[in-house]
């Protein structure tokens, strides 16, 4: 139960801890908790998931590290190499197993020299075997850490000091000194955020491997307090959620939850579904997008098109429809800006009267009033630009609904304060605990909620096709 | 600047005062380890005969971990080549100035590698885009993020 254990029910936020130890195993037979729901906020609420809930799990920083180690080592058990190198293996193919495998099976030297794990030259003797290993002696590249005892006196290239006792290289034999090493790691971490860490020597294309990153910055790192480290690591695992499409970052800022979420991986899975996810800090966000945190019960798609229509349409059409008429041939919009009713549009050269609508032929010399009364033209006319009208009317109706509830949203921050005041009153006034007036607190959130999702069934109801489920949806709307 | 930097580039100076610049290249003033001046001629048979150019070099602290920032000096006593790589305010896109670059690589490194990108130079022409290039470009071109497209020039 505890792999499953759904975090997006927010009601358990406090109750977390002994909620797990209370309803392990005896879990899914809580499934009354509609019921339970308003009147006792303290019963946890372990309902099997319900329909619109999608299965995902939030995971930390080190659960995520497990999942690529976990991939690693089945690369290196297969391989018969070493974790660093099936790491760089894996990150150069972006963490696709499958096809890393394949490529590897067909053509294992070139695979390698693309990675960065050996040099074109050797490549082909010492791939079949541990790659990174240096054939000639018994200094693996990961542990070359060791002074490198050298008979004359030896100058960095880098920073031509001659006073350096400890050299490193990598497997190409290109030695640099440690403290250029170490700035140079230091510098592509910490500046550049990059993972893989090319051989300092120009047009040396081998790349450093995890361990002697980590164990340089260990042995000669002159922050001092990891930070480089973490960094690196960090980089590591961003870099492994971001080739993984059933895994995501959570959007907030400075939060390290990933969320795994396999069902909505696919892009064709996110038409039908709105995989509403949290991650462990409790963050909700939509997994298929980035437009709203919950835009139930639009799709992704849905959502996006309605919020561009949004941004593109609503003031101007707020404007069109107060100030201008459609030609009642083409359809153009048009704005009297002064002159009489005679009206020609500049697009189509059609001829009609401002004020009916109706074709001017019909006039005769009344230029400057319609007397008109309801001719068959004049009729059809205002039907054809009623019916735009309409449209847009229509789009107006969803868009201020949708919108006020957007700005309610808005204004509900302070709602939420005046609701945490109003606890601490409480507290003072009665003689309700500080547990037993989280109800209100609930109340405001349930209400937030309620109010999202409401705000989004306009959207919903815009794309909807006219029939009886729609009448259904909007009489469930009221 | 911190010792590596600056303990890098005395050693460059002297090896420069000492053996001596490359062919065609001059040291011209490098009075501290911010800003240096070299002076770059094109020897033998090429489009930039009788032509001499004018290299600044600025180094921050982090040299020679990243690259230095090098361009041509356009003022009023000399100009920018007219090079498919090199834009009239002397900005130079070459690869080994941004991604390639190499700690290894050195200031008279950098100065033959220009030195031969111009000699094998075919045609005298700006860049496609200078004008949009060159309205718009920063101070410091190491924050233009240069796309190296053409190797063969």
């Amino acid at each position: 139960m505890s792999s499953d254990y759904d975090y997006s029910d927010d009601e358990d936020a406090f109750y977390d801890d002994d909620e797990d130890m209370i309803s392990t195993g005896s879990a899914p037979s809580d499934d009354d908790m509609d019921m339970e729901f308003a009147d006792d906020f303290k019963v946890p609420q372990h309902s099997p998931r319900k329909a619109y809930e999608i299965e995902h799990e939030s995971l930390s920083q080190q659960a995520v590290e497990k999942l690529s180690a976990a991939d690693v080592d089945h690369i290196s058990s297969i391989f018969g190499v070493d974790d660093s190198t099936a790491s760089l293996l894996l990150r150069h193919m972006n963490w696709n197993k499958e096809r890393l495998i394949e490529k590897y099976m067909d053509n294992a030297s070139s695979v390698s020299v693309a990675a960065g794990v050996s040099t074109p030259s050797r490549a082909s003797p010492s791939v079949t075997g541990p790659a990174p290993i240096r054939s000639s002696g018994s200094r693996r590249r990961t542990t070359r850490q060791t002074p490198v005892p050298k008979a004359e006196p030896w100058v960095c290239p880098i920073c031509f000091d001659d006073s350096q006792t400890s050299f490193l290289s990598l497997s190409c034999d290109h030695s640099f000194c440690a403290g250029c090493w170490t700035a140079y790691i230091t510098s592509k971490i910490r500046e550049e955020g990059e993972h893989a860490i090319r051989c300092m020597a120009e047009g040396c294309a081998l790349v450093a491997s995890d361990s002697f990153i980590v164990s340089t910055l260990a042995k000669y790192g002159e922050d001092g307090d990891g930070r480089t480290q973490e960094r690196f690591q960090e980089l590591l695992v961003r870099h492994f959620v971001g080739a993984n499409p059933h895994l995501k970052y959570c959007p907030y800022p400075s939060c390290t939850y990933t969320v795994s979420c396999p069902s909505a991986s696919s892009r064709s899975s996110l038409t039908t579904m709105v995989p509403t996810v949290s991650c462990g800090a409790n963050h909700k966000f939509c997994f298929g997008c980035s437009v709203d945190s919950d835009h139930r019960p639009v799709i992704c798609s849905v959502a996006k098109m309605w919020l561009k229509k949004c941004r593109d349409d609503s003031e101007t059409a707020n404007w069109i429809k107060s100030n201008t008429k459609e030609c009642s041939k083409c359809q153009s919009t048009i704005e009297k800006n002064g002159g009489c009713n005679h009206m020609t549009c500049k697009k189509c050269k059609y001829e009609f009267c401002w004020v009916c609508m109706g074709p001017w032929s019909e006039h005769g010399t009344a230029w400057y009033s319609c007397n008109r009364y309801d001719e068959k033209a004049g009729v059809d006319a205002r039907d054809a630009q009623s019916r735009s009208r309409a449209s847009l009317e229509r789009y107006l109706h969803y868009y201020n609904r949708w919108a006020n509830h957007e700005q309610s949203a808005k204004l509900s921050v302070e709602m939420y304060n005046k609701t945490e005041k109003k606890m601490e009153e409480m507290q003072i006034t009665s003689s309700l605990t500080w547990i037993e007036v989280q109800f209100m607190k609930r109340a405001v959130e349930e209400a937030e909620r309620c109010r999202a999702t409401l705000k989004w069934t306009y959207a919903m109801a815009f794309y909807l096709d006219k029939g009886n489920e729609k009448e259904l949806f909007e009489d469930n709307q009221r | 600047m911190t010792s590596i930097s600056s303990r890098r580039l005395r050693k460059e100076l002297s090896e420069i005062q000492t053996e001596g610049c490359p062919t065609g290249i001059t040291l011209l003033n490098a009075d501290n380890f911010e800003t240096w001046y070299f002076s770059i001629e094109i020897l033998g048979e090429s489009l930039y005969q009788g032509e001499v150019f004018k290299l600044m070099f600025r180094f921050d602290s982090s040299y020679p971990i990243s690259a230095p920032a090098v361009q041509f000096v356009v003022n009023q006593e000399s100009t920018a080549p007219v090079h498919p790589h090199v834009y009239s305010n002397g900005h130079i896109c070459a690869s080994i100035l941004g991604t390639e670059w190499s700690p290894v690589l050195s200031v008279s490194a950098v100065c033959v590698t220009l030195q031969s990108m111009l000699a094998s130079c075919k045609s005298k022409e700006r860049p496609v885009d200078n004008d949009r290039y060159v309205r718009y470009a920063p101070d410091n071109p190491k924050k233009t993020r240069f796309h190296y497209d053409d190797d063969t020039v």
